[in-house]
């Protein structure tokens, strides 16, 4: 289980040399998108519309802040649970994503589509909002302000750590780590 | 007959919710402590040393401990002898409610069941509160409050047993739904299992039991050593902090048990995260 600080955007360079376990600390900048930008964001690739951020070697935040405080670029920020993505997931690799940000475990499908297309899903501590929040530097509401704490946001984040859950060889932390530490009667 | 302001009851409970928001209660941060010294994973050891670097940040810098601040789940214990100066006990709660998540910049988590918009719009800022009322003796008001987000509630579940099922029903329904849950809400956890009375009985039972602090024991020693059970069957479930394999899946395993019905043994779940946001005053 190793370290390395990575900048985005990621090539499959970066991916193809990180394994479930790993430490990354982040750095650049990243989008943010929950469950409802997806959806719009999915539609737009479908139609085959421009996207409102380039999302060759993107990484993608599945997080909705609370509002920041004056002065502040963004309040709390832990990542929500994944699972609603999984839908939309495998499009957004395809098109040359590389990496999503968020807690929980994602299906057989999102798994598949990290080694298809060279993704990696990290997860970053659920409920560290406030350490996460200090990592983003700026943050820009670039679409669907409407949708309020779900708009779309770029972010530029440094050294904002994460853990390599589901790598590109089809390698799951979730699995291993809790395979490892069970204890059967 | 006591009587209380209106106004004093709003700013009780605003106090409460925003010192909530960034202040982790001792109990759960002193259990978190004892869980990153005794977690054999690595990985999850650092996961809780984050947690309580967060904490540390959170109170430090009045922060929101996590983004997701939650609904605001309230017990409240009225006394028959006290009486709200100038308005109704739960619109101050309301009121209180509004004001904490605003000025707390706390997130506004309430929405419509089907369209999904958020209800600030239609009915104030994180409104409405989930409030239990009971009545006592006595010329006191003391309330109950805790932040329960989304992923933890999300994991919860509930379900009558007949009555056959007994201890051993209890111990793996509990295993099945933490199990099934995985690092979805955000362990270490805390699992509040309501025992016993109807079926919504058993599901407050099960939320009321969260609000005890960690580290209490429980009265009864029949409970107590059942609790202590579950506990040591969830940890050997591997799951660990946040889902990334370890010892540590829960912090502490709360029964409210209840008399129930000669033909039900009704049993409810009921999860916290990490971010266990609970606090208490007496008015
Ligand atoms: S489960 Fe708790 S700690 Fe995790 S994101 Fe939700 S509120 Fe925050």
């Amino acid at each position: 289980m190793a370290t390395y600080t990575l900048t985005t955007p990621l090539s499959s360079e970066d991916t193809k040399m990180l394994k479930a376990g790993d430490t990354v600390f982040l750095n650049g900048t990243i989008y943010t998108a929950r469950d409802a930008a997806h959806k719009r964001l999915v539609e737009l690739i479908e139609k085959g519309e421009e996207l409102p951020f380039d999302l060759e070697g993107s990484v993608i935040y599945f997080v909705g802040p609370t509002p920041p405080k004056p002065g502040d670029p963004i309040g709390s920020a832990g990542p929500t649970t994944s699972y609603r993505m999984d839908s939309y997931s495998p499009t957004m690799l395809k098109h040359g994503s590389k990496g999503m940000i968020g807690k929980g475990k994602r299906n057989q499908a999102v798994k598949d589509a990290c080694v298809d297309y060279d993704g990696i899903y990290f997860g970053a501590t659920g409920g560290a909002g406030a350490l996460l929040g200090k990592q983003i530097k700026s943050a820009e509401v670039i679409a669907y302000p409407e949708l309020g704490p779900e708009a779309v946001r770029k972010l530029e984040v440094e050294n904002f750590p994460v853990t390599v859950i589901n790598d590109t060889y089809g390698n799951d932390l979730y699995q291993m780590g809790r395979e490892q530490y069970e204890v059967k009667d | 007959m006591r009587e209380i302001e209106y106004s004093e009851v709003v700013k009780a409970v605003k106090d409460m919710i925003m010192y909530s928001g960034t202040d982790l209660p001792q109990d759960t941060y002193d259990a978190l402590k004892e869980a990153m010294e005794e977690e054999k994973s690595r990985v999850s050891k650092e996961v809780i040393r984050q947690i309580l670097e967060n904490a540390d940040i959170a109170k430090d810098e009045k922060r929101p401990l996590c983004q997701d601040t939650g609904l605001a789940v309230f017990f409240v214990k009225v006394g028959d002898q006290v009486k709200i100066k100038g308005g109704l006990l739960k619109d101050a709660i309301n009121e209180g409610t509004e004001k904490g998540y605003t000025e707390g910049y706390l997130r506004a988590s309430t929405c419509e069941p089907f369209s999904r918009a958020n209800l600030k719009d239609t009915v104030g800022y994180n409104l409405p509160a989930i409030i239990h009322f009971d009545l006592v003796a006595g010329d006191k008001i003391d309330i109950e409050y805790a932040a329960k987000g989304g992923g933890s509630e999300n994991v919860s579940r509930a379900r009558v047993f007949p009555p056959a099922a007994g201890k051993e029903g209890i111990i793996e329904y509990v295993k099945e739904v933490i199990s099934d849950a995985g690092g979805n809400p955000c362990p270490p956890i805390t699992i509040g299992v309501g025992i016993g009375g109807t079926f919504e009985k058993a599901v407050i039972s099960s939320k009321h039991a969260l609000f005890r602090d960690i580290g209490s024991v429980n009265p009864d020693p029949e409970m107590a050593e059942l609790e202590e059970t579950i506990l040591n069957e969830v940890n050997k479930l591997g799951i660990g902090a946040m889902g990334m394999g370890g010892t540590k899946t829960a912090l502490a395993v709360h029964i409210e048990a209840n008399p129930c019905h000669i033909a039900s043994l009704p049993v409810s779940v009921n999860v916290q995260c990490h971010s266990s946001r609970h606090t208490h005053i007496t008015l």
